[in-house]
Formats: structure tokens, C-alpha cells, sequence
């Protein structure tokens, strides 16, 4: 028995060869915010052999009052999440195989990031990404596990294509109204618990046993909690997993793509596919306009009036103070590129 | 009349009243819960009919956005 995983063999649940199973498995991480890091740690020290974890943000003050794996060093570097993430959970296990990727999860990469995995573990903040690993899970017939929290509260629902109800199956539509935790704000214990239950139902997964097809929810502050067996409630006409599928959310977009990110005062604006896109180019010409630029090699940030702009290796850009998604794509075409 | 609300019990005013009115109050949006009414899960469409009476027992769990 190897020392570092000693204690969770002798969980009957798990055992010596649940352990060897973990080490062959391969997790997809979809988001690295709260949930996200919370499930990655948990996984990483529990063995799995391979964990991919995939965010399209940067690390902020505001982060560190729940987000276990970033320090204050990283806020102050704005580090990609995806990158501070996987320094730190290498230190943690060495022996894990460790992918942080800095992108946004969509439509055109999303088949090719989940084909591969075993599992996929929802880190996410909000239902449009969630919906996109909805279908692709269900097309590719891989099992996911959704988490949500917000204020003193959460939940879990583990989810099997074809078996047991897909997202679109309880609810079809993309919820606008609720807050976020950007708006309502969000503590520490609802995140630990809600990823409590996700790693526990990936580690049952993992390990060939079944998850549970319960739907939970609880309230860590006013300490309550309840659970719906959810099963009867597959539709066999679902658009994302019956036999009659087109998945919706996979539908791919052309040209420039804005996003208003919820409660952030924050559009983010997202290329089609620029050719010969580099930082360095950029921050050149960038200097000519503002003086305010700094960057770390994985992103440029860059100020102009009362804009702060954050442009990714990809193009990608986040343009913080302004809600407007037209007037953002505008902002984008001036200062980043068409 | 007295009913059972995720474990907890609770004393209403009224006789008798639907899953959508008690969601209603409970401030949760309808079409991102799940409701289990004396053990039978209830679907959405119904919810504005199921009537709710004395000893009833529910689960109410709902859709969380944030992460």
C-alpha cells in the first residue's frame, strides 16, 4: 500500500483496488473558480491519474476569499486560472498529470476536450457553459457531475446519458433571472460542501460503482437539506439525450462572439479564429496608445479611460467596465483586431 | 394546517394551498425545481393544480447558477 493514498485503501468504499482504478482515470474539469478548485485538490491528492483543468479567467482579490488553490501572489500577477491551478495542484501531487488550459469552454472545442475523458466535473458559474457539457456529455456519452452554490447554499446532481436525466430533461431554458455570486455573494463552507458531493459521486464513478441518481440540496447556514430521486423524470423526447437529439448548445457561431459576464460589470469578447495573433504584437502597438500595460506571458492588460481591457493568448479579451456587448465588440475591433 | 418542508415542519394559515403557491412563497422559481410531494415526484405542468393539505410531506430542491 503506498503510503500517500494509505488512508483512503482503507475506506471500504475504495480500497486497494479502487486506488489502482483512480490511477488509470482521466478527469475534465470545466472551470476553476470555487467548485472548480475544490474538486481539482480533492482529486489530485485522491490519485487520480489525470486531470485536466480548463478556465477562461484570471485570478483577482476578490477570488481568494474561497478559491483554494490561488494566493495572493497570483492576484497580483493576474495569473490565468488554468495555469495558477496547475502549479499548484502539481505541487501537491507530482505524480498526477496535470493540464491547465486557459480557454473558454465552447461549442468548437468542446467535443475535442471531452472525448477522451472519463468524467467530467462542472466548475462552472453559469447555466449557458453548463448547457454546452450538457449536449457534448450526452453526444459523446460521457457522465458529468453539475454543481451550483450561491450564498449559504448548493447543490449536486450526478448525471449518466441515456440513464438518468440530462440538465435539459428538468429544465429547458436558460435561466437569466437568480443571482450570482458576483450579486449575492457566496462563502466558503457552500462551496466545500457542494464539492463534497461532487467528488464523492467522481470517486464512486471512478472506482465502478454507481452514482447516486439522487438530486440534493442543502443549506450549510440554516442547516438544512433534502434529496429528490430525479430518475423518473428522463424524457424520452429530450433535444440533448434521447435517441432524437440535436443538441442545441453545440450549434457553432461564427466571427466575433461577446459575452456578458453577470454581475461583473464585464463583457468578454471572444475571436472566430484570428491568424498570427501574438501578445507581443500587440502590446507594441498598444503602448503607442495607453501607457498603462502589463503582462505576465500568458495575458496583456492594458487600460484606456476607464476601461481595463485583459487579452488572452487566444485573442481572447475581457473588457471590464462596461455592460454594453455592442459597444464592447466595437472596442475590440479598435484596439485588438477584426 | 401543518406540513413537512425538506424535514422541517411548518405551520401554515391556510387549509390548503398548491405547489406553486408554497414555491411562490419560498421565493423558488418554478421552472428550475424539482418537487417530491408525499413521495411522488410531481411534474412542472401540475404544479398549479397539486393541492397541498394537512400532514403533507414535500422535498424542494432547485437549480443553482453559481460556482
Amino acid at each position: 500500500m503506498e503510503e500517500r493514498y494509505s488512508r483512503q485503501e482503507l475506506f471500504s468504499g475504495i480500497g486497494s483496488e479502487g486506488q489502482a482504478l483512480l490511477a488509470e482515470k482521466h478527469v475534465l474539469i470545466i472551470g476553476a473558480g470555487a467548485l472548480g478548485s475544490a474538486n481539482a485538490e480533492m482529486l489530485v491528492r485522491a490519485g487520480v491519474g489525470k486531470i485536466t483543468i480548463v478556465d477562461r479567467d484570471y485570478v483577482e482579490w476578490s477570488n481568494l476569499g474561497r478559491q483554494q488553490l490561488y494566493t495572493e501572489e497570483d492576484a497580483l500577477t493576474s495569473l490565468p486560472k488554468a495555469k495558477a491551478a496547475e502549479q499548484k495542484l502539481l505541487a501537491i501531487n507530482s505524480r498526477v498529470k496535470i493540464v491547465g488550459i486557459a480557454e473558454e469552454f465552447h461549442a468548437e472545442n468542446a467535443e475535442q476536450l471531452v472525448e477522451s475523458v472519463d468524467i467530467l466535473i462542472d466548475g462552472t458559474d453559469n447555466f449557458n457553459t453548463r448547457f454546452i457539457i450538457n449536449d457534448v456529455t450526452c453526444k459523446l456519452n460521457v457522465p458529468w457531475v453539475y454543481g451550483g452554490c450561491l450564498e449559504s447554499h448548493g447543490t449536486c446532481l450526478a448525471i449518466l446519458p441515456g440513464k438518468t436525466p440530462c440538465l435539459k430533461c428538468l429544465f429547458d431554458y436558460l435561466p437569466q433571472e437568480g443571482g450570482t455570486c458576483d450579486t449575492l455573494g457566496i462563502i466558503g463552507p457552500a462551496v466545500q460542501m457542494t464539492a463534497a458531493y461532487q467528488t464523492a459521486e467522481c470517486l464512486k464513478f471512478l472506482t465502478g460503482q454507481l452514482m447516486s441518481p439522487e438530486m440534493v440540496y442543502f443549506d450549510v447556514w440554516e442547516r438544512q437539506s433534502s434529496s429528490v430521486e430525479v430518475t423518473k423524470l428522463l424524457d424520452p423526447e429530450c433535444s440533448s439525450c434521447s435517441s432524437q437529439a440535436d443538441y442545441p448548445f453545440l450549434k457553432k457561431e461564427k466571427g466575433l462572439r461577446t459575452y456578458m459576464l453577470c454581475g461583473r460589470e464585464t463583457v468578454q469578447v471572444r475571436p472566430g479564429q484570428i491568424e498570427g495573433f501574438s501578445l507581443k504584437a500587440l502590446n507594441d502597438r498598444i503602448k503607442q496608445v495607453t501607457s498603462e500595460v502589463r503582462g505576465n506571458g500568458e495575458l496583456l492588460i492594458f487600460q484606456i479611460n476607464h476601461l481595463r481591457f485583459v487579452v488572452f493568448k487566444d485573442g481572447r479579451t475581457l473588457i471590464h467596465g462596461i455592460s454594453d456587448t455592442s459597444e464592447a465588440q466595437k472596442l475590440y475591433q479598435q484596439y485588438i483586431g477584426a | 394546517m401543518n406540513i413537512q418542508v425538506n424535514g422541517r415542519r411548518i405551520q401554515l394559515n391556510e387549509h390548503e394551498i398548491t405547489i406553486g403557491e408554497l414555491l411562490e412563497s419560498y421565493n423558488v422559481t418554478k421552472r428550475i425545481s424539482v418537487v417530491e410531494h408525499n413521495k411522488e415526484i410531481i411534474k412542472k405542468e401540475e404544479y398549479e393544480q397539486t393541492k397541498i393539505t394537512n400532514g403533507d410531506t414535500l422535498e424542494i430542491v432547485h437549480f443553482v447558477g453559481g460556482g
